[in-house]
C-alpha cells in the first residue's frame, strides 16, 4: 500500500463517525427556532466572523499559552520532584499522605484559595493549572523510578556511572512510560482547570467567552465556543500523542516484543 | 602429574604467579546463615579461571564480593594490590541476565558507550573504542539496533562488547551462557577464548556447568558444602588452544571433568 493510500485510510478510519454526526446535527438542526438549539449552519456562520481571527488571538491563543504553560511547569516540577522522592524512600512514605491528599482535591475547590492569593488574573490561572497537573505525575514519576530494574541499578554501580548519568541515562528514561501514562491524566485536567480558571478570574479567554456569550443570552456565540474548546483538548491531546510517540518509541517495540516471546 | 590440590587455608597451591586479585580469609553470612567461609585464593594475570558449583552455593554472593558490589561480612578482596570498596575501574561485569542487563532505551551502540562517558571519554575516543569492542564480538553490523530487536545470544555479545570496551583488567561474568541454547553457547564460549587470547585479559566466570569450567579455564575453582568453601583449586592441564569437539573428546577432558563432579558432590 502506497504511503498516501495508508495516511488517507488511516485519516478515514478516525473521522468517518465525526463526520456521520455533524452531519446529523446539521440535518435536524437545519430550521430550528429554539433559542437554544440554533441551526448548525448559524453557528458556523458565526464561527467563520468570531474566530477568524478576532477572538482566536484574543481568547483561544491567551488560553493555548495558559495552559501550556501551567502544563509545563506542572510538568517539570513533577518530574524534579519524583526523581527525589523516588530516590529516597524515607521521604516518599513521608509525603505520601500528603500527595495522595492533593491529588484528591478537586481543582474547582481550590479557586477560592487560590484567588485570594494570587487575584484573579493570569498567576491565578497558570498557578492553578500547574497544580492541578503536578500530582498525577509526581505519583507516576515516583512510581516509575522505583521500578527501575534492580539489575540495571547493579550494572551501574558495576560500570562507575556518574550519579548524572544514572539519572540521565538510567533512572529517567526508565521512568518515562510512567511518566507519560500521569502527564496524559494531568492533560486533561489542566484543560478543565483552565476552563474554570477563566469562568471565575478575570475576564478573557475560552472559558471566559462561553459564559459571557451564555450569561448575554449570545447561545450561538456560545455553541462556537464549545466547538473551539473542543477542538483545542483534541489538538492537545494528538500533540501530546506525537510527543510520547517519539520519546517512547523503544517502549512500544520493546513491550510488543515482550509480549511476542510469551 | 600435578592436578589437584587440596586446599586448606593458606596453602600455596591457592597462589598465582604475578596475581592480579588476592582473595584473603572471604566469607560471608546474611544474618544468621553462613553462605561462604575461608575462602582464599588469588587471580594470576591473564588467568582464565571458572568458579564452579551447583546451584544454590553462594556463587553469586561470591561473585558481588569478588567486584566489589557487596560488602564481605569476613575478609578482603584486593585488586591489583588495593582492597576492594566498591566496584574497581579495572573490573568489568557480565551479568547472568542480558535481557534485563541491558537498557531497552539505548541503541547497542549507546550500551556499550555508557560506562565510557562516565569514564570521561571524549567522544571520538568513546564511539571508536566501543566500535571495537563490537567488532571484536562481531557486531558491526548492529550498533543502531535496540538489543531488545536482537537474538538472545547477540544480546549476550552486545553485553560482553560493553564489558570489553571498558578496556578492564578483569572481566568477572555471572553464568553468562546459562540462559542461551547449546549452539549459541558453544559459539560464545569460543568467542569469549578467542577474545580473551587477543586482548589478554583475566576473566573469573562462574558456573554451574562442569563441562563448560573445563573447557574454558586454565583453573577450575571447584565450590561446594555449606557454608560453601574452595572444594579444590584444580590446574586444567589441557592443550591451550581449545576446539569444542576435539578438546572434549580427549580422554584428559573426561578425567578432569569427572574429577570436578566428584568434588562437588562430594562423592
Amino acid at each position: 500500500m502506497s504511503r498516501t493510500l495508508r495516511v488517507v485510510t488511516a485519516v478515514a478510519r478516525e473521522l468517518w463517525l465525526p463526520v456521520l454526526l455533524i452531519a446529523a446535527w446539521w440535518w435536524f438542526s437545519a430550521g430550528s427556532t429554539s433559542l437554544y438549539w440554533p441551526p448548525l449552519a448559524d453557528i458556523t456562520d458565526r464561527f467563520v466572523d468570531l474566530w477568524f481571527f478576532e477572538h482566536l488571538v484574543d481568547d483561544a491563543l491567551p488560553s493555548v499559552i495558559r495552559l501550556v504553560s501551567g502544563f509545563g511547569i506542572g510538568f517539570a516540577v513533577a518530574v524534579l520532584l519524583g526523581l527525589l522522592l523516588g530516590s529516597v524512600p524515607a521521604l516518599e512514605d513521608a509525603t505520601r499522605p500528603l500527595v495522595e491528599f492533593m491529588r484528591a482535591l478537586p481543582s474547582v475547590a481550590l479557586l477560592p484559595i487560590m484567588m485570594l492569593l494570587l487575584g484573579t488574573g493570569d498567576d491565578m490561572k497558570v498557578v492553578t493549572i500547574a497544580f492541578v497537573s503536578t500530582w498525577p505525575i509526581l505519583l507516576n514519576t515516583v512510581e516509575g523510578v522505583r521500578s527501575v530494574d534492580p539489575v540495571l541499578h547493579r550494572v551501574a554501580a558495576g560500570y562507575r556511572l556518574s550519579t548524572w548519568h544514572r539519572i540521565r541515562y538510567l533512572i529517567v528514561p526508565a521512568a518515562m512510560p510512567q511518566v507519560f501514562a500521569g502527564a496524559r491524566v494531568a492533560l486533561s485536567m489542566s484543560v478543565v482547570a483552565m476552563v474554570l480558571t477563566e469562568m471565575l478570574g478575570s475576564p478573557g479567554g475560552l472559558g471566559y467567552f462561553v459564559l459571557d456569550s451564555q450569561r448575554t443570552f449570545d447561545i450561538v456565540a456560545m455553541w462556537t465556543g464549545l466547538i473551539v474548546l473542543g477542538l483545542i483538548g483534541y489538538a492537545a491531546n494528538k500533540a501530546f500523542g506525537l510527543v510520547e510517540a517519539r520519546v517512547l518509541a523503544w517502549h512500544r517495540g520493546f513491550t510488543k516484543q515482550k509480549e511476542d516471546q510469551r | 602429574m600435578k592436578t589437584q590440590t587440596t586446599l586448606s587455608k593458606g596453602e600455596p597451591e591457592g597462589g598465582a604467579s604475578d596475581p592480579i586479585m588476592r582473595i584473603r580469609e572471604l566469607g560471608h553470612s546474611y544474618g544468621e546463615r553462613q553462605v561462604l567461609k575461608g575462602l582464599d585464593f588469588e587471580v594470576g594475570r591473564g588467568e582464565m579461571m571458572c568458579i564452579v558449583g551447583p546451584s544454590g552455593v553462594g556463587k553469586t554472593t561470591l561473585l558481588e564480593c569478588l567486584t566489589g558490589l557487596r560488602r564481605p561480612s569476613e575478609g578482603e578482596v584486593l585488586f591489583a594490590g588495593e582492597r576492594i570498596e566498591a566496584p574497581p575501574r579495572g573490573l568489568a561485569i557480565v551479568f547472568q541476565d542480558y535481557s534485563r542487563s541491558l537498557m531497552p532505551w539505548l541503541s547497542v551502540l549507546d550500551n556499550v558507550v555508557l560506562p565510557l562517558r562516565s569514564a570521561g571519554l571524549g567522544k571520538a575516543e568513546r564511539e571508536k573504542t566501543a566500535l571495537e569492542a563490537l567488532a571484536e564480538v562481531g557486531l558491526s553490523d548492529f550498533t543502531g539496533h535496540y538489543p531488545w530487536q536482537l537474538s538472545g545470544g547477540m544480546q549476550q555479545r552486545v553485553a560482553i562488547a560493553r564489558a570489553l570496551a571498558y578496556r578492564p583488567s578483569v572481566v568477572v561474568m555471572d553464568e553468562p551462557f546459562a540462559s542461551v541454547d547449546a549452539q549459541t553457547r558453544a559459539d560464545l564460549e569460543d568467542l569469549l577464548l578467542r577474545v580473551r587470547e587477543h586482548l589478554g585479559i583475566t576473566v573469573l566466570l562462574v558456573t554451574h556447568d562442569i563441562d563448560e569450567a573445563v573447557y574454558l579455564s586454565d583453573r577450575v575453582l571447584a565450590l561446594g558444602g555449606k557454608p560453601a568453601g574452595i572444594r579444590s583449586l584444580l590446574t586444567v592441564d589441557l592443550p591451550a588452544s581449545r576446539e569444542q569437539v576435539s578438546t572434549k573428546a580427549l580422554p584428559r577432558f573426561a578425567e578432569l571433568r569427572s574429577q570436578v563432579y566428584r568434588l562437588i558432590r562430594n562423592v
